[in-house]
């Protein structure tokens, strides 16, 4: 029933003007929150009007254009009005290894309209987005924000039979997963999967003890015990941890911050969100200890937009540890001040990306910065910033309790420690696994019992895949780096598809500031379909690597310099299987067709293609 | 010997290019000593009349007579290059690409204010060529060997382009001339 009667013409705007004020009270007058006041509008309605783009365009001194901007940026931020059960299911490979392409088909059947539409009545719409952490669990979607896992017909049905009843999302969650997925705060279905766990990351932990003892040291030999660890970014890069702070530290002028980057995007990655779940003291002391030892009294969490479901239990961490003085003023009794706030992301996979990851958390669109200077110069505020992935912050907690020799002895001489692998695809035991750097590729896939392994996609798609000629190599920075990502295919798998849905991934998070990435990935794909479709040459082989290195050394970041890699990497590991889709003997085969391309005109004016035109 | 011969065509294009070509200005002289002119605009030859060395192509591929004439080219010249925006990427007339080929020509033909209502019709004559559903690049209907960028491309381009390719040596282009802005 409604309370409110909506044709009267004053209420709607009487209405926005009260949340958008009460948002300005909340936040204060400060574009620096503009993603939190648009996702908060959103929340009210599904959508974010017009009229509110102007109400607050004036209130925060911004154009209208900024706003739309930012709204059309990211992925759950939308502008159209939606149903009231907004479905996103997630289309990253393992989810259509998992049988995505029947889930979906049940969603459209069931709710009555396509992916990309609104069901007629208004109730449903269905949407469709990049790896949402759940690759051990596919398929898996978002619907309102709340995670469904391994989804089959029988249990779609069910939930849309719920839509129509108009039950609540979380109502519709039935049993809970592991550990703490099933705190009063989180209550998700989602599993954690941990299959094995090791003596860093997953090993021995008193909440408490590492910020003590690190505020017992002074912030200098801190990044010392860092260094001598030689702990290196868990995020993908690989940067040396203890460096990254003392450049940091080194900044005498303004204040400084720490972010930690739980932005997680990578497809098949997923251990970011386990060690949230199960170890968030962990990380949150490792963000207290980065702050001790660069000099900073405030840590952002940037919080993918997919662990919404997170984000009350981390909440409920923070404020435990504040009671426990651990977090907050004067820390453990030692005079050191920090603390902590979530900032949200709103679903756009190169948010992940540091300097766009700040762009974001600064309430912009999350593209990319030029640079130099780096973050640790001028990063949140201009200010400088150390970003630092989820697992490198725990494992730093675990290096100041344990200490740097502790941490050597595991590993190998330059990749010292252990690394969360997420192991998902064509394997009986997908999920994490905490394993010291040095192991091989058949190492692994024993572990995970994996059978009739073709292939093995190391460190997602902006990764490597390997042949069973690589499965001796190793995983460390030296030798296959990865932030974690593991996806496995087994010999009945179509390498093809998979090649196909990494380039999609890629079109569709580029940020489009360079030519080369937003323009050379779709010329990529063209290619590559025209030698899916049986119409290359070697001409073609030549170009997509021809291609492939100019997208890589002339896009600005990291998402353009490594997005044709899943090209690059098949072709050179899998090169006969290219090689038995292309005519070797043709000079030039067209992708035209004039009998298709005269087709629409033909319809048009109702004339009639002949062999003259072909020949004439 | 006899001298290299060359033909040219404007397809889906403006013209400029060929402009371009005419401002190598007193150059065309010595051009003239260099090459001999097979069809080309320049000389208003309809039809090839023998092997062509080398084949300049101005714009892209809108209808099938752009098509027809394209691989004409491909099969009498030994080379060929796409010569200016519009042939390398559809250029101009691209920007009809993302708009619906029915529409397209219900504005021109139909609902355009210059169109008399009791006349308004969509041309459908059997003479006139067959409109593609888009825009295309020349080199994705037939091999093409060189790329000449520029809209058009400078006049400076094209000679340096052409006398390298006569004289057997690598191109020597200056930045200011390689440079869009
Ligand atoms: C497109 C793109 C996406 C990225 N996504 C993530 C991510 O989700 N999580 C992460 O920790 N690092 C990500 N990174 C790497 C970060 O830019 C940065 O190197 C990292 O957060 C630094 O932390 P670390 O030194 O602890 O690894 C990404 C980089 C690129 C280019
Ligand atoms: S490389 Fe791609 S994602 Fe990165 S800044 Fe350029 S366009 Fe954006
Ligand atoms: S490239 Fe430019 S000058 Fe040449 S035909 Fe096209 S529009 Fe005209």
């Amino acid at each position: 029933m409604l309370f409110y009667d909506i044709n009267k013409p004053n209420f709607m705007q009487g209405f926005l003007m009260s949340s958008i004020k009460r948002l300005l009270k909340k936040y204060g007058k400060n574009r620096l929150h503009l993603i939190t006041f648009l996702k908060e509008l959103q929340a009210e309605k599904g959508f974010i009007a017009e009229k509110e783009v102007q109400k607050l365009a004036e209130a925060l001194g911004l154009s209208m254009t900024e706003i739309e901007g930012v709204i059309t940026f990211y992925h759950f931020l939308t502008d159209k009005k939606p149903g009231k059960y907004v479905v996103y299911l997630n289309n990253s490979i393992t989810s259509e290894m998992a049988g995505m392409e029947e889930v979906a088909r049940s969603f459209e059947q069931e709710a009555g309209c396509r992916f990309g539409e609104t069901s007629a009545d208004g109730l449903i719409t269905l949407l469709q987005t990049s790896c949402i952490g759940m690759n051990d669990q596919e398929p898996a979607a978002l619907i309102n924000d709340v995670v469904f896992t391994c989804l089959n017909q029988e249990k779609v049905k069910k939930i849309v039979a719920w839509m129509r009843q108009g039950k609540p999302v979380q109502e519709m969650v039935e049993e809970f997963g592991d550990g703490a997925n099933r705190h009063e705060l989180v209550r998700a279905m989602v599993k954690n999967n941990i299959r094995k766990a090791g003596p860093v990351v997953f090993g021995d932990f008193k909440p408490g003890e590492a910020i003590r003892k690190a505020l017992d040291m002074a912030p200098e030999e801190v990044i010392e015990e860092v260094k001598k660890a030689n702990l290196l970014g868990r995020g993908g890069a690989g940067f040396p941890t203890g460096l990254k702070w003392e450049f940091c530290r080194k900044e005498k002028n303004g204040e400084h911050y720490v972010i930690c980057n739980a932005d997680e995007g990578e497809p098949g990655t997923f251990k970011d969100r386990v060690i949230l779940t199960e170890r968030p003291q962990m990380v949150f002391e490792g963000m207290a200890i980065a702050g001790y030892a660069v000099g900073a009294k405030l840590g952002l969490l940037y919080l993918r937009h997919e662990y919404t479901y997170l984000k009350k239990y981390l909440e409920h961490v923070l404020q435990k540890m504040r009671e426990e003085g651990i977090l907050g003023q004067n820390i453990a009794g030692k005079g050191f001040d920090f603390d902590i706030e979530i900032k949200m992301g709103a679903g756009a996979y190169v948010c992940g990306e540091e300097s766009a990851l700040i762009e974001s958390a600064e309430g912009k669109r999350g593209e990319p910065r030029d640079r130099p200077p780096f973050p640790v110069q001028k990063g949140y505020l201009n200010q400088p910033t150390t970003v630092n992935n989820v697992e490198t912050l725990a494992t730093a907690t675990q290096i100041i309790t344990h200490g740097a020799g502790w941490f050597r002895s595991m590993g190998t001489p330059v990749s010292a420690g252990t690394k969360v692998l997420s192991v998902s695809g064509d394997c009986e035991k997908p999920g994490i696994y905490e394993v010291e750097f040095g192991l091989t590729i058949k190492e692994l896939l024993e572990m995970v019992e994996a059978r009739d392994t073709l292939a093995v996609q190391v460190g997602g798609p902006s990764g490597n895949c390997i042949s069973e000629a690589g499965f001796d190599r190793k995983i460390c920075y030296s030798d296959l780096a990865t932030g974690g990502s593991i996806i496995i295919f087994n010999k009945t798998r179509d390498l093809f598809a998979v090649v196909r849905n990494f380039l999609d991934f890629f079109i569709e998070e580029s940020c489009g500031w360079c030519v080369p990435c937003r323009a050379g990935n779709v010329l990529l794909r063209k290619k590559f379909e025209k030698i899916a479709a049986g119409r290359g040459t070697l001409q073609d082989l030549k170009e997509i690597e021809a291609w492939g290195k100019i997208i890589k050394s002339t896009s600005r970041c990291g998402l353009g310099q490594t997005s044709p890699n899943p090209v690059l990497t098949t072709l050179a590991n899998f090169r006969e299987l290219y090689e038995s889709r292309i005519n070797k003997e043709a000079d030039f085969i067209p992708e035209f067709d004039l009998k298709e391309a005269v087709a629409e005109a033909c319809e048009i004016t109702g004339r009639k293609f002949t062999e003259e035109h072909e020949h004439a | 010997m006899s001298k290299p011969v060359i033909a040219t065509a404007s397809l889906a294009g403006c013209f400029g290019c060929h402009m371009s070509i005419l401002d190598i200005d007193e150059r065309i002289l010595d051009l003239i000593e260099l090459v001999e002119f097979d069809k080309s605009p320049i000389d208003d030859i309809k039809n090839f009349s023998r092997p062509v060395d080398i084949g300049l192509i101005e714009g892209g591929c809108c209808n099938s007579e752009n098509v027809e004439v394209l691989r004409a080219f491909r099969k009498n010249c030994r080379i060929l290059i796409s010569v200016g925006e519009c042939a390398i990427m559809g250029g101009l007339p691209a920007m009809r690409n993302t708009i619906p080929l029915r529409e397209c020509l219900e504005e021109a033909y139909l609902h355009s204010p210059t169109v008399a209502p009791e006349d308004a019709v969509i041309p459908h004559d059997e003479e006139l060529p067959l409109i593609l559903n888009r825009a295309y690049p020349c080199h994705e209907i037939v091999k093409v060997d060189y790329f000449l960028p520029g809209c058009p491309p400078n006049a400076d381009l094209i000679w340096e382009a052409l006398t390298a390719l006569l004289q057997g040596r690598p191109l020597k282009i200056d930045y200011p001339i390689l440079k869009y802005d």
